[in-house]
């Protein structure tokens, strides 16, 4: 199973005078399992690129493909498509609409054409995967705390059972513990389920602690892909573009300028954490220590 | 998908019209229409036509522009073409069952297909070289006479900005929120139209609860501004004549003069076609 991007292009406005790049030649595949990280500036083309993954933007010109199908196929079911590549935009939250929570999860499945009993089924399943307490399920969306009104509408996507999960900044806005609460939920997904995630984030370290693999969009067009230590190597070019790595590797880059030859691609705290250590341990027994 | 809507008809070119006070335009298009049903002689029209195509010159917008408006109002120009065509006693040129066709209904006709067609055009002049916002402040200031009997010019007009600076946001915010739940396999367009109606709900509630908390964030953010209505209000960009506004108000003048001399003053050389 896996997304195949063949030099994908978008243009807004075609045919009038403010015709103009929105994607230009991204190819890419992204095998089953992976979690992937997207980051670029804002205006990088990232929230154009995740929508046509699901099919809701057709491309100017070039190919996406879906476990090998095309999807732009004339016989292609794209509405199922939808169900099996699960999309939660920006503030998904702005979305809900029903009377209570329970509700408004089932409008996907329900959307699916599946039964009454599978619809609860998933519905149930879905709540609790977002750690959402049965005590709300019956309450009005609106009633809910920010917090709480994403994980009914990302478990909105998550009944419908989707084998990729594309989230589009799914913490922005958030207080630092419902964002790792989140993050956190998603990973377990990732893990557990062996979901194919990919996380659209500004956050350098959220994306260098959860992803195995980034890709890094600038005006439209991928300009790095590959494992966060390589990615994050490039910090130069990545300031370049209007982004940076996490705070960790410069901290490592200065401490490397100050002479202490630690690894360049630290990239969490945990691995500089072990790198630091390590350095402390080959200078002949010293205290290891926190950091 | 309905991204492409633009607001207006806005041009945005740098002309002698798009730098004119909003007034003196709002003023000129009235001129120009009552001027449109002064004239009654191809002389007349002779002269507005001169006016308009001085106006679309030197507004420097492409003239198929200006005709983009005739579009929408093709069904009513046909209609009234037709029903004078037919519908106008005199000489008779052929007849179709209980329909005649006359000299004086053609000629009828004929002036009025101009008179739409450059109604139109006219107009178009006005909203192609002003944007809304402009025009709303123009027609504060030129309707501030009102507020003397007590018409609320400035918080119309306010609420008029405000509408048409929301209109796009708005648009987007409907965009994001149909590909949101298109991406829960909502379909907008399959079924009846009982169907299409109730696909529309999850569509709706949204958008009015969005529309809803901007409004409230709107007013708190006008009210920490210490925003209190008209009075006593500075503008950022006052309305000040200059002088092509009144080089164009004597324009208007002679402009009118000329029309209803046309149609009042008794002039042998002058044949009469309405």
């Amino acid at each position: 199973m896996s997304i195949k991007a063949e030099h994908v292009n978008y243009l807004y406005g075609e045919g009038t005078a403010f015709e103009q790049y929105a994607l230009k030649d991204v190819s890419f595949e992204i095998g089953d399992g992976q979690f992937v990280g997207l980051i670029g500036h804002t205006g990088s083309g990232k929230s154009t690129l995740i929508q046509h993954l699901n099919g809701l933007l057709r491309a100017s010109s070039g190919k996406v493909y879906y476990n090998g199908e095309d999807i732009y196929a004339d016989h292609y079911d794209r509405k199922s498509l939808r169900s099996k590549v699960g999309l939660v935009f920006q503030y998904p939250e702005h979305q809900l609409f029903e009377v209570d929570v329970f509700s408004d999860v089932c409008f996907g499945p329900k959307n699916l054409g599946l039964s009454k009993e599978e619809i609860n089924i998933r519905a149930r399943e879905a709540l609790i995967q977002v750690g959402l307490e049965e005590r709300f399920w019956g309450q009005s969306p609106f009633e809910l705390s920010g917090g709480q009104k994403r994980r009914v509408a990302i478990a909105g996507v998550l009944a419908m059972r989707p084998e990729v999960l594309i989230l589009d900044e799914p913490t922005a806005g958030l207080d630092p513990r419902g964002r790792d609460e989140i993050l956190d939920e998603i990973l377990a997904l990732h893990q557990e389920k062996g979901m194919t995630i990919i996380l659209v984030s500004h956050s350098m370290e959220d994306i260098a602690r959860y992803a195995g693999r980034i890709l890094v969009m600038d005006h439209g067009e991928k300009i790095f892909d590959g494992p966060p230590k390589e990615v994050f190597c490039h910090y130069r070019e990545l300031e370049k573009v209007g982004l940076a790595a996490p705070q960790i590797t410069y901290v490592a880059q200065g401490l490397r300028e100050r002479g202490i030859p630690i690894r360049e691609d630290v990239t969490t705290v945990e691995e500089a954490k072990a790198a630091i250590l390590e350095l402390l341990g080959n200078g002949g027994g010293g205290k290891a220590g926190g950091v | 998908m309905i991204r492409e809507i633009t607001l207006g008809q806005y041009y945005p070119v740098d002309s002698v019209l798009h730098r004119m006070d909003p007034r003196t335009k709002l003023f000129g298009t009235l001129v120009f229409i009552v001027s449109l049903f002064l004239a009654d002689s191809l002389v007349a029209y002779g002269v507005i036509t001169l006016f308009l195509v001085s106006a679309v010159r030197l507004s420097r917008v492409p003239f198929r522009f200006m005709v983009k408006g005739l579009k929408a109002m093709l069904f009513l120009l046909l209609a009234s073409v037709s029903f004078n065509l037919f519908l106008t006693p005199g000489t008779e040129i052929f007849r179709i069952g209980f329909l005649r066709m006359t000299w004086e209904g053609v000629r009828l006709a004929g002036f009025m297909a101009l008179r739409l067609v450059y109604l139109v055009i006219g107009s178009s002049v006005m909203t192609l070289t002003t944007t809304p916002n402009q025009l709303t402040d123009g027609l504060e200031k030129g309707l501030g006479v009102l507020k003397k009997v007590g018409v609320p010019v400035h918080e119309v007009s306010m609420m008029m900005s405000i509408a048409l600076r929301f209109i796009p946001i708005l648009v987007e915010e409907t965009d994001k929120i149909m590909k949101a739940q298109m991406a829960r396999g909502a379909d907008f367009e399959a079924g009846n139209l009982f169907q299409k109606a109730r696909s529309m709900v999850p569509l709706l509630v949204p958008l009015f609860i969005s529309a809803f908390r901007r409004a409230a964030d709107l007013a708190m953010a006008m009210e920490a501004r210490c925003y209190h209505g008209g009075e006593g209000r500075t503008k950022m960009k006052p309305l000040h004549y200059q002088r092509r506004d009144r080089i164009a108000y004597l324009a208007y003048l002679v402009y009118l003069g000329a029309v209803a001399g046309l149609r009042y003053v008794d002039v042998a050389w002058i044949p009469r076609v309405l």
